[in-house]
């Protein structure tokens, strides 16, 4: 094993360390360019399940505001109204940083309950503003798709954690 | 676990500056996108340029591996079918059987029906295909039902055409770039479509449930006029839709709340008909003149 690399290694590692988790949040959001057609809402949003898993990792990596920009790439790709995800996203961010700075500790549970709660906001969010668009949908619709992503979200912590030790790795 | 304690920046004016500059920029942002979504809600055509870019810089993806997802799903079909081979052939018998009986009757209808619209000197509008495209995606994680055209407005298509499939109608197009766009599926909770029983020409609203049904409502309260398996039509109300595209079929009814299921299924479907507006005059604002004699009627 080696304890310094060349100064090229170096670079390599710092983009590498930089750009994985930004990287890994856009692909998922591309999950959604897809060529399946399905007529109910099943599939969790792998995009906000990154993003989450990933905010809820490693607290310091990113500021609020990053949920920015990858919220309106989200927008753009998934075809949801403009500004949706950067809203949400951001608002999660901050209740998030919120909690950091009251909480002392956390262990997996309160991850998966704090993802499961940030889940429901995200989904009713988007159903209350498809209510505003002017759609007719019940909330219960979305049921299946809540659960889904709720069980989904310790698979998809999984993943991350997994490209987090890459990424760290030298 | 313990807290990381990088949050706290310390001491230094700098980092705590920085990270007090940071929580702005997340409120300003939040509330720069809330404005957004107010724009989109008060004009939905907003953002139409930057939207329908995004639309074609992904379409590739999503138009190139369609041919392989319908091989996997023909694969699973084909399972199935060898497994309810001799149950299906009985059923198929049945139903060519009294399938022929109702062509032959249909045939008759039809000369009828020719025969009557020449003595009215009835004129139809042809109804000339605006484009024939594929559907190659749609949006699975979103509440809204959405499903990508592999065509834009370099084919000609326009915001508010309808679309249908040679089993029924699919939906209207809402968002078009220039080589993609996307529709508003029937099944949308924001999908209103004015259709009529078959049977009987009762008129009635089919409107989108959002997990791929939708319901009916009909104009009239008292009894429910719907059975389970009748059939529904666009009847060309509102001058979206041309009248006569089968849209649904009924599978349950309960009490006043009717269920039907869309023909056009969305996944198996290949191929798409976009079509003009049926009366492009209905779209249109009122004439001044029009406008004028209806405020005298209000007053």
């Amino acid at each position: 094993m080696r304890i310094a690399g060349s100064r090229r290694d170096v670079a390599i590692w710092g983009v590498r360390r930089q750009w994985v988790p930004v990287l890994s949040t856009l692909a998922a959001s591309l999950l959604d360019t897809l060529p399946v057609v399905v007529t109910t809402p099943l599939v969790p949003d792998f995009a906000f399940l990154v993003l989450l898993s990933w905010r809820l990792l490693r607290a310091e990596m990113w500021p609020a505001y990053v949920a920015l920009p990858l919220g309106l790439f989200n927008d753009l790709v998934a075809g949801h109204p403009l500004g949706q995800s950067m809203a949400l996203w951001t608002i999660v961010f901050l209740a998030c940083d919120l909690l950091d700075s009251r909480s002392g500790w956390r262990d997996y549970w309160i991850d998966w309950l704090v993802a499961s709660l940030a889940i429901l906001f995200y989904t009713a969010g988007g159903w209350r503003i498809a209510r505003a668009m002017g759609s007719q949908m019940e909330f219960e619709v979305l049921l299946p798709q809540l659960l889904l992503s709720i069980f989904s979200y310790p698979l998809v912590a999984r993943l991350v954690v997994a490209l987090d030790r890459w990424r760290l790795s030298r | 676990m313990a807290p990381p304690s990088t949050r706290r920046p310390g001491y230094s004016r700098r980092a705590q500056y920085g990270l007090f500059l940071g929580y702005v920029i997340a409120v300003g942002g939040i509330m720069f996108a809330a404005l957004m979504l107010v724009v989109a809600m008060i004009d939905p055509t907003g953002f139409s340029a930057l939207k329908g870019a995004a639309l074609d810089v992904t379409h590739p993806v999503t138009a190139g591996g369609r041919g392989a997802v319908r091989f996997v799903e023909n694969i699973g079909g084909g399972v199935s079918n060898y497994f309810m081979a001799a149950s299906e052939n009985a059923e198929l018998k049945r139903r060519i059987a009294a399938e022929r009986r109702m062509i032959v009757e249909a045939r008759a209808i039809d000369m009828e029906n020719g025969r009557l619209k020449a003595m009215l000197k009835l004129t139809q509008e042809s109804e000339a295909p605006v484009a024939i495209a594929r559907i190659v995606g749609s949006s699975f994680d979103a509440p809204r039902r959405l499903a990508t055209l592999s065509a834009g407005s370099a084919s000609g298509i326009r915001n508010g055409q309808p679309v249908r499939s040679a089993d029924g109608l699919v939906g209207r197009v809402i968002e078009t770039g220039r080589w993609a766009s996307r529709i508003l599926l029937v099944s949308d909770g924001a999908s209103n479509v004015p259709v009529k029983l078959v049977r009987d020409g009762t008129p009635a609203i089919a409107a989108g449930h959002g997990d791929g049904t939708i319901d009916l409502k009909t104009l009239e309260l008292g009894k429910n006029p719907f059975r389970r398996g009748d059939i529904l039509v666009t009847s060309g109300t509102g001058g979206v839709f041309p009248p006569n595209v089968p849209v649904a079929v009924v599978t349950a009814v309960n009490g006043d709340r009717t269920v039907a299921k869309p023909l056009a299924d969305p996944a198996a479907l290949d191929f798409a008909i976009v079509l003009n507006v049926f009366q492009p005059a209905a779209n249109l604002p009122l004439s001044e003149r029009t406008a004028k004699s209806l405020e005298g009627a209000g007053q």
